[in-house]
């Protein structure tokens, strides 16, 4: 059928008149001006995940981290809430009852790598530059340079910014999202999105709540409202106040596996 | 600011289905964004005119269809939708972790020629 006015084209009547342009001949007489609006406009549905890309990946990943047996964090938060003073001080406490490794994402410096790296863990630093938040398949170049053998925990701590890295699946096991009580009592309502994706909630500098005139209950009122999914705890990452409850919920959730490995 | 990240996702995704499609110009682009998908609609917007620029969806009208958080109630069996970000169940006051919809991200059609 001919696009512009409906009539049936058989290979007999059409000529070329042009390299590009095939047209036909008819028999009945009408005229060929018609008029070209939207005559050509094609619609095409998608409805395309936009970010399906990532997560193919995060689910490739997620297979990969199964298959290893490994319990995988990813850990978000405001910039100086604390993700690496707490990793710094779980690293260090939990590694002989649960050997761990971290990824880190910074916009630059490997400085947190290196904090982190004091433990005696492995710590891999991603500089992400100008991206904001970690992608998966950023995680899956990480994770190669890992030496995973006894590892049964991987910890990524996400770029600082509570909005960004919410959208962004890893192929975590568990997310964690960091709040601390110099930031305020209502960040959840603040920032709803990235604190209803969380499995736990982690209330960080609890030792000086009084002094800042951090209101706990309100902020206790405003995750449950906001995330009435996840696991509440409180600590603080520089007294150690709250930090066995922490590592009482991984070893906890990170179930010996009974020897099913492919060597 | 991961607006022109994802904008960037979603012209690739765009440009590649024109090109299978013959097409050499993109009139409309249409997405859909959850309340819930983290993306600032007016930054989509600004992040597009970045982004298209110099391709063939350079000129292409861009829409936003937005959509509007419904949850599920365990309590009830049946979905609600939230009047603000606290999901409470207007029939029981259970609050409600179950999404149904308002995460979605996606590039929801293209008109080409």
């Amino acid at each position: 059928m001919c696009q512009d006015c409906g009539c049936s084209v058989t290979p007999a009547n059409i000529r070329m008149t042009s390299e590009n342009q095939s047209h036909h001949d008819h028999s009945h007489g009408h005229s060929h001006e018609h008029p070209h609006h939207n005559h050509s406009h094609q619609q095409i549905h998608l409805h395309q995940a936009i970010l399906s890309k990532n997560d193919r990946l995060a689910e490739r990943n997620r297979g990969f981290f199964a298959a290893k047996n490994l319990f995988v964090l990813n850990i978000l938060s405001s910039p100086g809430s604390g993700k690496t003073a707490l990793l710094e001080r779980t690293l260090m406490e939990l590694s002989d009852r649960l050997p761990a490794a971290v990824i880190v994402g910074d916009l630059e410096t490997d400085n947190d790598a290196q904090r982190l790296r004091r433990s005696g863990q492995q710590a891999i630093q991603i500089m992400t530059e100008s991206l904001c938040h970690l992608e998966a398949e950023a995680i899956a170049q990480a994770t190669q340079k890992l030496d995973l053998t006894d590892i049964q925990l991987l910890i990524i701590e996400n770029v600082g910014n509570l909005v960004c890295p919410a959208a962004y699946d890893l192929g975590e096991t568990q997310r964690v999202v960091l709040l601390s009580t110099t930031e305020g009592e209502d960040k959840p309502l603040k920032y709803p999105t990235v604190f209803k994706s969380a499995d736990v909630v982690i209330l960080n500098k609890i030792d000086i709540a009084e002094v800042v005139g951090f209101d706990r209950d309100r902020a206790l009122e405003n995750i449950r409202n906001i995330a009435p999914q996840a696991t509440i705890l409180e600590v603080s990452a520089r007294t150690g106040e709250g930090m066995e409850q922490w590592y009482a919920y991984l070893q906890h959730q990170v179930q010996p596996q009974p020897e099913l490995a492919v060597h | 600011m991961h607006e022109v990240s994802i904008m960037d996702q979603t012209l690739d995704i765009a440009l590649n289905e024109a090109t299978r499609q013959g097409a050499s110009q993109i009139h409309r682009l249409t997405v859909r964004v959850g309340t819930l998908s983290g993306v600032v609609p007016d930054a989509l917007r600004f992040a597009f005119d970045v982004v298209a620029k110099d391709t063939i969806a350079e000129q292409a009208k861009f829409e936003i269809e937005t959509v509007t958080a419904r949850c599920y109630c365990q309590n009830c069996n049946q979905d609600f939708y939230p009047e603000d970000i606290i999901f409470v169940c207007p029939h029981c006051g259970t609050l409600s972790s179950q999404v149904l919809n308002g995460k979605e991200l996606e590039l929801s059609s293209l008109e080409v020629s």
